[in-house]
């Protein structure tokens, strides 16, 4: 897709919203930041982001603040009515305390906050985010979080499964499973039921440039733009 | 206004003024201070802000050079960096609030060096830190409170600095008994600015607004400047009120606001409330420019009811900022701090009066001249006397203990804390936010992003090897500047200034003192002799408790600028099969070495040799031979010696080496001759790389490749290298969790 118009919502706090936009503009996209207190954004926006950060600085549980911000209701009706939403980090976060995603990301096993580049797994490409990526595909993406310990039930993991709803796994540089911070089945990323919204804990959009150590992340947002 | 002060010689001891100070204030004011006088002056007066101690030997300092945009006596200091841009930065330290209370003093710590960057206009873009502590690795209350500061000192600069989107991307950190008592934790930001924005922190133009920004001020840190500038004894843990507490929240939509407000043209001047809060704000922006100022404090946003104007001047809440507007723009700034859900008060006005004139509802409270209070501040020329515990010191010698054979020192020195990855550290740090950061902490070496703006990259390297300042007080100063340039060049980029953090311990002692007049001369020396000039730093004085100072611990911290962001050189191997050169010359000099420290069990020794032409030919060598390509990896050798440095690119690299040095000595493989790196290099380019050598003294030393390590007579699988490099740290810090 030419000239894709990217949204970035900026919530007080949020921290990549720059590096955010830095990558979308690679990719030849169009972006504009989106301020926490719109109540209405570009009804042409191609993507929807949310990006990694400490929205209202996460003293609360991540996310839990930012899910009541004027901007969110927009969110939500854009997301039910098929745009298509990532959310990077700590908008993963935003995104399962609002509810569009299912499951919950509690602090990390260790307790540490995180930071290190960590290598994924593809698990399911039957969607747009990861429609140029191969399945089991290892990708080496940075992570930094102190709240990326995914949880979700027993039942409604299955169904994940079923749904390929599962994105993308933490694994070492063979494949073989490596869990950095306790999520459950080393869930790294998810997408909800329709496959237009999507939430991971790694950061793509700081893998563009090989200068940086990998440049992964480029062809992970790239499956946006379509063909 | 004045109200005769009961108890005066109480008040005076409450604020550390002396009657002599008294007698000056009276002279200066021309009458009897009041209580809020009093506490301005002893906060302006006290060591952490007047440098009265250290004040004569800063004078001096080489400062100046074609790049240096703003050298010391503002918030930070600014050099060019090409294409229209400038990096500001700064150190400074937070240690007694640190060993305090861990996670606030460290976390504050960062936050208040990140207000001295982006007060001058530059956003912060990179953070290092030098943290020095006691032993850790024993079984006794001193190491398990020590693993205890370590674990909160890292969880502070993390919990601050990730939320601000900072990266911290490395610096240094080293353990010795003399920190049992008093950690030091130093802070290091830069920013990037354009070169001809930079703001300042003046006030000028009377009648123009002096405008509050920021969190509301509280009753926290008070008399935070003062407590800073006593040593500490068993009553310091009672101190705990004076430790400010951090809101990185609070600073991040400061910072946001703040970059909405410089694109604006509002701005005259201003400056962070760091140590001295309000006090030091509005003194040293009045007093830059010349001007007196009137400030009403019922004005300031308060967080509690009953505070007096003594709490408001005095107080150390974090995230405020002071500034100096154009007239008729108050509204307008008030806006863009409301936009981010911030405090904004117009408090006061800038006059032509010379005075600071404070009102509480309309009353005036205090009244106090601007110049005389900064140029009258006592300056102590304190006395001097050589320490005595270097007598004989020099004499010392490895051949006074016990031949070790050298696979067992090895085994000693690749254990030892100071040595093994730090990742247990770097990885609780967000070191990759802003999508910048090519080298970062664990890669060895100096730290590096890039510069998106100008497709350069930045290099940055703090270092201080306190054995050597212990033994030789000038000397060791001199060589933490050489190793910190080192470090900057060895990633292919030249070293171009230095800010420093001098941590010695208490003044009052002749034997400290002249450490610390011994270290500013070979700061001195050494920056003038590398032309890296120093252009900002910060004193920390009265580092001692019970009695004990600390080892003479001047942090440098060198910048540099590689002009190409895609020739960064890494400190890593890179290739099986590329050779690996020793660049400089190994003599037997093991004084103030690891090796003395871990298999002798003794600080001393003679320093080993400074030359300063050996050191920047190698630095030229690196830059040059790197701008044409043909270096694969370069390493400075320090602490360990060449043993040391080839495990650790051994380990950080996955590949094993072959190395063969010829010494006098089999033990040189451990010695800390300095200016040395070790430096690897395709087949294709050696004799490149060869003629490029000059004069410089090498050895052709080995290969890399293989599965284990070997150096002589030392050898190591790389499975075992492994496990104890990267696994030692999070072993001894995390033992009683």
């Amino acid at each position: 897709m030419k000239d894709m118009k990217v949204g970035i919502v900026q919530f007080p706090g949020t921290n990549c919203d720059y590096d955010t936009q830095y990558a979308f503009e690679k990719l030849g996209c169009k972006t504009k930041l989106i301020w926490h207190k719109d109540e209405i954004f570009d009804k042409n926006t191609d993507l929807l982001v949310i990006a990694g950060g400490f929205s209202y600085g996460d003293y609360l549980r991540s996310g839990a603040i930012a899910r009541f911000s004027p901007i969110m209701s927009a969110v939500n009706k854009y997301a039910e009515n098929g745009g298509k939403v990532l959310g990077i980090c700590n908008g993963f976060q935003v995104l399962t305390e609002s509810r569009l995603l299912p499951g919950a990301l509690k602090r990390n096993e260790h307790l540490h906050f995180l930071s290190k580049h960590h290598h994924l797994k593809v698990v399911s490409n039957s969607n747009d985010f990861l429609s140029k990526m191969r399945r089991d595909e290892i990708v080496n993406i940075p992570i930094a979080h102190h709240d990326g310990n995914f949880y979700i039930d027993d039942e409604s993991l299955k169904k994940l499964y079923e749904n390929e709803q599962v994105l993308l796994q933490y694994c070492d540089e063979n494949g073989d499973i490596s869990n950095p911070n306790g999520s459950v089945d080393s869930i790294a990323g998810i997408c909800n039921k329709q496959k237009n919204v999507f939430g991971l804990m790694p950061h793509p959009e700081r893998a563009m440039e090989e200068v940086l150590g990998s440049d992964d992340g480029y062809r992970m947002l790239e499956g946006f733009l379509g063909k | 206004m004045s109200q005769q002060l009961e108890n005066i010689d109480e008040v005076l001891s409450q604020h550390k003024l002396s009657q002599l100070d008294y007698a000056n204030i009276k002279k200066i004011l021309g009458r009897e201070p009041n209580i809020v006088e009093i506490g301005i002056f002893s906060a302006m007066w006290s060591e952490h802000c007047s440098y009265k101690s250290s004040k004569v030997h800063l004078s001096g300092f080489p400062t100046k050079a074609p790049w240096v945009i703003q050298g010391p006596g503002e918030n930070a200091g600014v050099i060019d960096i090409g294409g229209g841009y400038a990096a500001v930065f700064k150190m400074e330290s937070h240690n007694h609030p640190s060993f305090i209370e861990p996670y606030q003093g460290a976390a504050t710590g960062v936050g208040g060096i990140m207000r001295d960057i982006f007060t001058m206009g530059a956003r912060p873009v990179a953070s290092l830190n030098s943290l020095r502590f006691g032993n850790v690795v024993n079984s006794d209350d001193i190491s398990s409170h020590q693993r205890f500061l370590v674990r909160g000192v890292v969880d502070g600069i993390g919990g601050y600095g990730n939320c601000m989107g900072v990266p911290t991307i490395g610096g240094e950190i080293s353990f010795d008994e003399c920190y049992n008592g008093n950690i030091l934790v130093n802070a290091f930001n830069l920013g990037l600015a354009k070169s001809d924005e930079i703001f300042y922190g003046k006030a000028e133009g009377v009648g123009n607004p002096v405008i509050y920004v920021g969190s509301k001020t509280g009753r926290d840190g008070l008399g935070g400047a003062v407590m800073s500038s006593d040593s500490f004894t068993e009553e310091s843990k009672s101190l705990r009120p004076t430790v400010q507490v951090g809101d990185p929240f609070t600073e991040k939509l400061l910072l946001e606001a703040c970059m909405e407000l410089f694109k604006s043209d509002y701005v005259i001047g201003i400056q962070d409330m760091g140590a001295a809060g309000l006090t030091s704000s509005a003194f040293e922006m009045a007093g830059r420019s010349g001007s007196g100022m009137i400030m009403h404090l019922d004005r300031v946003p308060a967080r509690e009811e009953g505070m007096t104007p003594y709490d408001f001047m005095l107080s150390e809440s974090q995230e405020r900022m002071l500034i100096c507007a154009k007239k008729g723009s108050e509204q307008a700034i008030i806006d863009i701090f409301q936009k981010w859900e911030l405090d904004a008060a117009v408090v006061g006005e800038v006059t032509d009066t010379g005075n600071m004139e404070l009102f509480w509802h309309g009353e005036k409270c205090a009244d106090v001249p601007v110049d005389p209070v900064s140029e009258e501040a006592p300056v102590l020329e304190r006395p001097m006397s050589r320490p005595s515990y270097l007598d004989g010191l020099r004499d010392v010698n490895i051949d006074d203990f016990d031949r070790v054979d050298n696979q067992k020192a090895f085994e000693i020195l690749i254990s030892s804390m100071e040595v093994v990855d730090k990742s247990w550290v770097y990885e609780q740090y967000d070191s990759m936010v802003q999508t910048n950061t090519v080298k970062k902490g664990g890669m060895l070496d100096a730290s590096v992003i890039r510069v998106k703006e100008n497709g350069k990259a930045l290099a940055m390297s703090s270092d201080c090897n306190v054995r050597f300042c212990y033994i030789d007080p000038k000397g060791g100063a001199a060589a933490a500047v050489m190793e910190a340039g080192r470090n900057v060049a060895m990633s292919g980029a030249r070293p171009l200034a230095i800010t420093d953090c001098l941590n010695y311990g208490n003044p009052e002692n002749p034997e400290v003192m002249w450490q610390f007049g011994q270290g500013c001369l070979g700061i001195k020396e050494a920056c003038a002799k590398l032309s890296t000039p120093v252009i900002g730093g910060n004193v920390s004085l009265y580092n001692e408790t019970n009695g004990v100072s600390v080892f003479p611990t001047p942090s440098i911290a060198t910048v540099g600028v590689n002009d190409d962001e895609n020739r960064v050189l890494m400190s890593s191997f890179s290739k099986e099969g590329n050779t690996l050169y020793l660049v400089g010359e190994t003599k037997s000099e093991f004084g103030g070495s690891l090796y003395m420290k871990e298999v002798c069990d003794c600080v001393a020794g003679e320093l080993p040799e400074i030359d300063y032409d050996r050191e920047l030919a190698l630095w030229d060598l690196v830059i040059e031979a790197n701008k044409k390509s043909i270096l694969q990896s370069a390493k400075d050798l320090s602490s360990g010696g060449l043993a040391i440095t080839l495990a650790k690119m051994s380990a950080t690299s996955d590949l094993g080496c072959r190395v063969k040095l010829s010494v006098d000595d089999e033990r040189d493989i451990f010695s800390e001759s300095m200016s040395r790196a070790v430096i690897e290099v395709a087949p294709e380019d050696i004799k490149t790389f060869e003629d490029m050598l000059g004069d410089l003294a090498y050895q052709k030393i080995g290969t890399v490749g293989g599965d284990s390590f070997t150096c002589n007579d030392i050898n190591m699988s790389l499975a075992k290298l492994d496990e104890i490099y990267f696994g030692q740290f999070a072993k001894v810090i995390e033992q009683d969790i």
